[in-house]
């Protein structure tokens, strides 16, 4: 689905988040100078064709007591990743689990999961599982604790086409 | 931490934000709350930083663009420097810093892959660091549905 002059502006005034008013989606089509109902249509539009993977609370796990988050990442045989992938992608407590390319020399791992907890220890508990599972396909992992949120706006189109 | 009306609200609101006139008002039917409450409340949420935005989530992929995951060891004199830099560019959807030689982990969200790329040479003749790209070759599981109320099956 390739993006349209109104889809652009509808992102862009929509990615920073909807305005909290009894009639947000009225709201952005007044700034756009089209109906509230344009705006659900296209919005729904995109919901179906998964442009928009959903509408609604981003939370800052920091927030709600998740400190502990561990990006996990595994140096897997290339023959098994994608099946124990998979799997690992069905594990409670792990998000955003992909595979990605090694850059070798300095780094090795290929799979790449997002680990979630109160505490280290949580996330720890979490990685032996993962270890597991993974058995001898796994040659070596890491877990990457973040210490900081430097940034986190999600996406911000330019308002232009020019790369 | 969220009180119980706060995690029950914040657990329907990672669902879906009915796409109806007023939206606010169905969800606070379905609590038997007033539309007023929800506004308020997830007013107070973004305020108090417990939800960093609230709206669509768009998956750019689909229409052509990418997120690109990428890393930089960054001199620890300089990090602060490095941070306003890279934060700068409106390709950066998120940055963490990480506890390892690679110690600066952002995200870059662009509607071309040219986009993304250019962002990565600006970036690196900005700071003339290196910068180390893990495009997504295959994606197994995205979003994490953190269990909110406490007493969930998901204890401890």
């Amino acid at each position: 689905m390739a993006l349209d002059d109104f889809d652009r502006q509808l992102i862009a005034a929509t990615q920073g988040g909807l305005p909290l008013v009894p009639r947000p989606y009225d709201a952005v089509g007044e700034r756009l100078g089209v109906s509230g109902q344009q705006v659900r249509e296209r919005l729904a539009q995109m919901l179906e064709t998964g442009l928009i993977r959903r509408i609604g609370a981003v939370p800052n796990h920091y927030r709600l007591g998740f400190t502990a988050n561990g990006m996990s990442v595994w140096d897997v045989d290339d023959a098994l990743v994608d099946q124990l992938g998979e799997r690992i992608g069905q594990l409670p407590g792990v998000s955003h689990c992909y595979r990605r390319p090694r850059r070798l020399p300095s780094w090795p791992y290929n799979l790449f999961a997002m680990l979630h907890g109160r505490t280290r220890a949580e996330v720890e508990q979490q990685a032996v599982q993962l270890q597991e599972l993974l058995g001898s396909a796994c040659r070596g992992h890491d877990i990457l604790y973040s210490t900081a949120i430097l940034k986190k706006t999600g996406l911000r189109l330019r308002q232009s086409q020019e790369s | 931490m969220l009180s119980p009306d706060d995690a029950r609200l914040l657990e329907r609101l990672h669902g879906d934000l009915p796409l109806t006139e007023r939206p606010f008002a169905d969800v606070a039917a379905e609590f038997g709350w007033t539309e007023d409450d929800v506004i308020a409340r997830l007013s107070a949420l973004l305020e108090s930083g417990v939800l960093t935005r609230f709206g669509p989530l768009f998956q750019i992929e689909r229409a052509g663009g990418l997120f690109v995951l990428a890393a930089m060891a960054v001199p620890e004199e300089r990090f602060e420097a490095v941070t306003a830099q890279v934060n700068a560019h409106p390709e950066i959807a998120h940055n963490y810093r990480r506890d390892h030689a690679l110690n600066m982990w952002f995200v870059l969200g662009t509607e071309t892959p040219a986009q993304c790329a250019a962002a990565i040479e600006r970036i690196e003749a900005e700071t003339g660091l290196p910068v180390l790209a893990f495009p997504k070759e295959r994606e197994f599981f995205v979003e994490l549905k953190l269990p909110l109320t406490s007493g969930a099956t998901h204890g401890a």
